[in-house]
């Protein structure tokens, strides 16, 4: 009772990334609390994948294995992951922000009527003083996401409604096998008691998934434009070294809107978080969103005209100029050095 | 059809002064609008309206009386009907009790075969509202939706775009659909329909600019539906910020550790003296 619990998504008959992410987490999160880590996994064709999923510390891994369960559908795994939680009462459950994340998450929030904070980019524990009425909550689940309104950063709370519920996008938590000899109990759930047969409504006629087509998550070099880049044919300047480089193309949130950007190259807390060896910011002047997604590079360049955008803080290098000049430069004495 | 939307800030056209000095956003420079996805939602609204004549379009708001802006908006382009859900009780929601008090207006409109809005509100991103509507409503959900591939009178064929891919489902009425920014945009205003609704307002704006009011001869444009706390059914200790799980425990100034930067000029040396550095360093190359 009162575990951390984690939703474990299955695409192509896989676990997430994000959800041993997850798992990563909620092994920290579980230890601080004393309390147990939990997964559930819905799907098809379950059995095996307990071994992957134990060494991230899990105690306690739900199934719920039925044919009609993958691919993910709404109504079935909404009625069972809200049934379960009913029992089982967990303090936290954490999702992925993903497609499927985001489709279940609101859902069974809405059904227990707990509180459910997108985007997490920190997930801690805390105390909280209620001043109203003197009353002390310990161990709350405290979930840190930038707001909108520029460089702030909230910390919300839900005091009195279980789960505390959030979703973290792919790559913000670190995944990280807790222990490979670590085993836990699989319990093996009867769908039919959990799931009504009137919630497969909604049938799935085809589906294509794609392997997707850019890799800026693993990429070591990422060159990155913002709205200052001014047009879609400045953009092509940071293809271009990209190319070079070895690295790949990503872009700030104003650009993707501009149109200079495809959505799946954005970078920041609503988009993909990056850790590469170099960042080179083109353009971008760092709201805390896009920052969210790619301090924690090892070396940052800024090029930008402003010298007081907000990104030059914590830039290593600051290229004062216009990213039309500076990048043909780059190119240049790029190739002329490893001649 | 009952479309979904809200007035939002506009995030994306944010030009030099949309940041104060101290870092905050400067509201007063962003306009607000209609929020982009709401209005894919619309227009996919339309198109069926525009298959199925005597189909009705009923576009429902929450938020502060000015919202109106977007129920005109609406009507411009085809909305049958408009519905401003204005109250301070409703201040301070977060998503959860939001969708409550959207869940509790639907039920008094009572009569719809489809729920249609955004998948997400450019202030906040969250995508949460439309699936807490239709969890609170216990109908089913069609997120993400990209294009409406087919309707009839018992069944709706959608294309949703995924992460990675798409995926084509069908679903029986009611349904709740989400619909993404990928869908097509919604067509421009009409002329005509922009004659016939500039003037609609609601009472209390109308009363406020006494102008107009006093003046009469306005009593033949169109009053738009404004609802408070009192005309729907619901339990006021679930509105609001009293009904919000959520509550923001702080907010902090972020202070990002300040590197110590070195400033590189826009000149040939320095930027090959830069490379040479990347270089020898293996981080390129």
């Amino acid at each position: 009772m009162n575990n951390v619990c984690v939703y474990c998504e299955l695409e192509e008959g896989k676990i997430s990334d994000v959800s041993f992410e997850l798992l990563s987490k909620g092994r920290n999160l579980a230890t601080q609390l004393n309390c147990r880590l939990e997964a559930l996994l819905i799907g098809n064709k379950l059995e095996g994948f307990e071994k992957e999923i134990f060494p991230y510390g899990v105690d306690v891994l739900y199934t719920a294995d039925d044919a009609r369960l993958y691919p993910y559908s709404t109504l079935p795994h909404t009625e069972i992951t809200v049934n379960l939680f009913k029992e089982t009462k967990p303090q936290i459950a954490l999702m992925g922000a993903t497609s499927i994340g985001r489709d279940l998450g609101p859902r069974v929030s809405s059904a227990l009527g707990s509180g459910l904070t997108a985007d997490c980019t920190e997930l801690e524990i805390g105390d909280h003083e209620e001043k109203k009425n003197n009353k002390v909550y310990k161990n709350l689940l405290y979930q840190i996401r930038p707001a909108f309104g520029g460089n702030i950063i909230a910390t919300i709370i839900n005091p009195d409604c279980r789960p505390q519920m959030a979703t973290v996008r792919e790559g913000v938590m670190k995944k990280a096998i807790h222990n490979l000899r670590h085993t836990g109990e699989v319990v093996k759930l009867d769908v039919k008691k959990y799931v009504d047969d009137t919630a497969f409504v909604v049938k799935i006629i085809e589906r294509h998934i794609e392997k997707s087509k850019v890799n800026i998550k693993n990429s070591s070099v990422v060159v990155a434009g913002g709205f200052g880049v001014g047009s879609a044919e400045n953009f092509q300047l940071l293809h271009k070294l990209a190319t070079v480089l070895g690295g790949e193309v990503g872009a700030s949130r104003a650009a993707v809107d501009a149109g200079y950007a495809d959505h799946d190259r954005q970078i920041g807390q609503t988009g993909i978080t990056v850790r590469p060896k170099l960042y080179i910011a083109c353009g971008i002047s760092g709201q805390i969103q896009h920052l969210a997604g790619m301090q924690e590079s090892s070396l940052i360049i800024s090029i930008n005209s402003d010298p007081n955008a907000p990104i030059n803080k914590i830039a290593n290098y600051v290229i004062a100029g216009r990213v039309e000049n500076v990048i043909p430069k780059m190119i240049k004495y790029y190739k002329e050095n490893t001649k | 059809m009952i479309v979904l939307a809200k007035q939002v800030p506009d995030t994306r056209n944010v030009g030099k002064d949309a940041m104060k000095a101290d870092g905050t956003v400067n509201r007063s420079v962003l306009p607000a609008i209609f929020n982009p996805e709401d209005l894919h939602a619309l227009e996919q609204a339309l198109c069926i309206k525009d298959k199925f004549p005597g189909s009705t379009i009923t576009l429902l708001t929450m938020g502060p009386v000015r919202a109106v802006e977007i129920l005109r908006e609406g009507f411009y382009r085809g909305a049958d009907d408009g519905i401003l859900l204005t109250d301070r009780a409703f201040a301070g929601s977060d998503t959860l009790a939001t969708s409550y008090a959207l869940a509790c207006t639907i039920k008094k409109i009572k009569d719809f075969d489809m729920i249609i809005c955004g998948r997400q509100a450019i202030d906040g991103d969250t995508a949460q509202v439309g699936p807490q509507v239709a969890e609170k409503l216990g109908i089913p959900q069609i997120t993400y939706a990209e294009e409406i591939i087919n309707v009839s009178d018992k069944n709706i064929r959608i294309k949703r775009r995924l992460e990675r891919g798409v995926e084509i489902v069908e679903g029986a009425f009611p349904v709740l659909i989400t619909v993404n920014s990928s869908a097509p945009a919604c067509r421009p205003r009409n002329a005509k329909l922009l004659m016939k609704y500039k003037h609609a307002t609601t009472m209390s704006k109308r009363q406020e600019s006494d102008n107009d009011y006093l003046a009469g001869g306005m009593d033949s444009y169109l009053t738009i539906k404004e609802w408070s706390v009192n005309d729907i059914v619901c339990e006021r200790e679930q509105l609001g910020l009293g009904g919000s799980p959520t509550k923001v425990k702080k907010v902090d100034n972020i202070v990002f550790q300040s590197k110590e930067s070195k400033r590189i000029e826009d000149l040939d040396e320095d930027i090959s003296a830069l490379m040479k550095e990347l270089i020898t360093s293996h981080i390129v190359g």
